[in-house]
């Protein structure tokens, strides 16, 4: 039901005057190579993960090492190569979980306003009132278990505030329309008045907001391992920076190369995010 | 046509104002309809106009229990609506539509005119599969739509077409009682005489029964059978359409008559126009006794103690005022009788009065600034 909805807005918008900018299909382009390269990391990684040649610690990029290797010896492309997924999983599944609890809440919230309203805005009103990097520190401490189930949990429990209060928003405006009224007058249940005409006319927004989350949870992602506190199980590229940052002045690839890739991974989702803006401005759908 | 098919009794309104974050507290209440009763017969199209903000558009939501009413009963074929919780409701919510004044607002802009008038079907499951599909087109015909438009989205369509879609979502489940809230008053003048020629020939066709509810008062006098005039919440005056042109009893329907110009150049040289003073009242803090008596040219001090009560003034002419006590009081102020001709066919200006200083019969100077909208009408009378 929501798909062909999604299709049919792809359609619409695309068709419409409004094209995606170079920068956007640029980022596009760069997302698809990372998402490849994540999805078929053990068949395009020059060596096992568990790789490590301690005669060769902290080479510079070479024939055999192309980005190097770290303090133990690893290949560094491979580490970064298995870092992609950690970085994509985390992406994407803070956003999806952020993104559903954030547009339900917010909708109920919205639509429904009183008490169930006050209650929850002053929930998000809290979450928001602190860095979210310094509430997914303390849960991960709470828990004292960093692995890749904590951090996403950590990064969600603070992320869904916003999309809530923008969906709230949305919603506020929308359930005076008079389409939504007709739905109540042809005697349409709540549930279905709210997800299948309020909710899809508020999306065009928390789209564009959700692919900024994604680069922001990557972001909180590298920062977290970077203090220590990410998957501990797992490569990821802000535990590379972690690592290569302590070599620094020794040898600076290290902390480059997982730089360059958080760099140009945000960089890009923020080009789509920007490109998605402009293609799914309001007034490009009532234009014809 | 002489069995009411809905019964209005006691009918109320009330939003209220709260003040406070987490204690909330009614501070005030807007009183958008305080207390109305009248039948609307089975069949018979009610025209109900007013000026913005009196209340109209409530009661006819109030009515058909998109609002829940906050007192009143509101019986339909014996079954009192407001007695119903939703569920209960749900059925008979087939029977009572709607038609809306925005025909862009009123059409979910992401769902195709398909989707849109399958919706009503869908909820009350009237058909399924390929007859569902069969019936949405039959109701494009209907309504005069081209069926192979049925993938196409709202903002593809015109004004007017718009509107058909919206009418057609309306008559989907076969009802029998539609609220037409201003289904005109967005249309360009070409397409309300098509509009209200179309909303005509469903009637005929499909046996409805109209709440007209509009403040053109040309376009109203054209479709209606009876017209219910209000005020603030309040019913003025409720009597068929002609006797209520020819013979208006309360102050105000006089003076929303006597706004009404003339096609006549020459008539209408001769029309004289009642203007009323002051602003209309806050719902928030409507005077009291009869709400009409701060403008009222008539009103002495009974006006300002008693509320009138809604009566049968002479048979099917029902009239809320106590110049029907009291008729030796009416030309005490001077005002001169208005001229009741005849009206235009569609088009007219709102019945929203300029506030001036005193009450005053104005001549209205020519049919053009007669015709104009509001502010030219205060450089006339000023």
């Amino acid at each position: 039901m929501i798909l062909p909805r999604f299709r049919r807005l792809f359609a619409l918008t695309t068709g419409g005057p409004n094209k995606f900018s170079f920068l956007a299909y640029f980022g596009m382009v760069f997302l698809a190579l990372v998402a490849f390269v994540a999805i078929f990391a053990p068949w395009l990684a020059p060596y096992e993960l568990t790789h490590m040649d301690v005669t060769r610690q902290l080479e510079g990029p070479s024939a055999d090492h192309w980005l190097g290797t770290d303090e133990n010896g690893a290949d560094v492309l491979t580490l970064m190569i298995f870092g992609a997924r950690v970085a994509g999983l985390v992406g994407i599944s803070v956003v999806s979980i952020c993104a559903t609890v954030g547009i339900i809440l917010g909708a109920v919230s919205g639509y429904f306003g009183g008490a169930i309203d006050e209650v929850l805005m002053r929930v998000t009103d809290i979450l928001m009132a602190f860095p979210g990097i310094l509430l997914a520190i303390l849960i991960i401490f709470i828990t004292q278990e960093p692995s890749l189930i904590a951090v996403i949990g950590a990064l969600s429990v603070s992320g869904w505030a916003g999309y809530a209060r923008l969906v709230r928003g949305q919603v506020l405006a929308l359930r005076e329309e008079a389409y939504v009224k007709a739905a109540r007058a042809l005697g349409l249940p709540t549930r279905k008045i709210l997800f299948g005409h309020v909710v899809p006319n508020s999306l065009a927004p928390v789209i564009i907001q959700a692919t900024f989350g994604v680069a922001g949870a990557i972001l909180a992602e590298a920062a977290l391992s970077f203090l220590g506190l990410g998957p501990q199980d797992m490569t990821s590229w802000g535990a590379l920076l972690d690592q290569g940052a302590s070599y620094f002045l020794l040898t600076a690839h290290l902390a480059i190369f997982p730089g360059l890739a958080i760099m140009f991974t945000v960089l890009s989702i923020n080009f789509v995010g920007d490109g998605l803006r402009d293609v799914l401005d309001p007034h490009a759908l009532t234009r014809s | 046509m002489s069995e009411p098919l809905l019964e209005i009794r006691g009918l109320k309104m009330h939003f209220p104002i709260y003040e406070g974050a987490f204690i909330r507290k009614e501070v005030n209440r807007v009183r958008a309809v305080d207390g109305l009763s009248f039948d609307i017969l089975q069949g018979e199209t009610l025209g109900l106009v007013g000026e913005s903000g009196c209340g109209k558009s409530t009661t006819g939501r109030a009515i058909i229990q998109l609002y829940r009413p906050t007192e009143g009963e509101v019986r339909f074929d014996g079954t009192n609506l407001c007695d119903l919780s939703s569920k209960e409701l749900h059925p008979l919510r087939r029977d009572l539509q709607m038609i809306f004044q925005d025909p862009y607002g009123s059409l979910n802009p992401r769902m195709t005119v398909g989707d849109i008038i399958a919706e009503p079907l869908k909820v009350h499951q009237l058909a399924e599969g390929k007859a569902r599909q069969e019936r949405v087109q039959e109701l494009m015909e209907i309504v005069g739509l081209d069926p192979r438009f049925i993938r196409r989205y709202p903002h593809e369509f015109s004004g007017g077409q718009r509107q058909r879609i919206g009418i057609a979502r309306a008559l989907a489940c076969k009802p029998r009682f539609i609220v037409c809230d201003e289904p005109i008053s967005a249309l360009d003048v070409s397409i309300q005489a098509q509009i209200m020629n179309l909303m005509e020939d469903l009637q005929n066709e499909f046996d409805l029964t109209y709440l007209f509810i509009a403040h053109d008062l040309s376009a109203v006098r054209h479709i209606s059978d009876r017209i219910a005039v209000m005020y603030l919440g309040h019913l003025a005056e409720l009597a068929e359409g002609a006797e209520i042109y020819e013979n208006p009893l309360h102050p105000y329907t006089e003076a929303l008559i006597s706004a009404v110009p003339i096609p006549d150049p020459e008539v209408e040289k001769t029309r004289q126009r009642i203007v009323l003073e002051g602003d209309v009242p806050s719902p928030l803090d409507p005077p009291s006794g009869c709400v009409f008596h701060t403008r009222c040219p008539y009103a002495w001090d009974r006006c300002a103690k008693e509320v009138p009560a809604f009566q049968e003034a002479e048979p099917g002419h029902f009239v809320a005022c106590h110049l029907v006590d009291e008729p030796e009081r009416r030309g005490k102020a001077g005002a001169a009788e208005p001229v009741a001709t005849k009206t235009p066919e569609v088009n007219g200006p709102t019945d929203e009065e300029p506030a001036t200083e005193e009450p005053h019969v104005e001549k209205a100077a020519d049919e053009e600034a007669a015709d104009s909208e509001e502010t030219s009408e205060e450089e006339v009378t000023s």
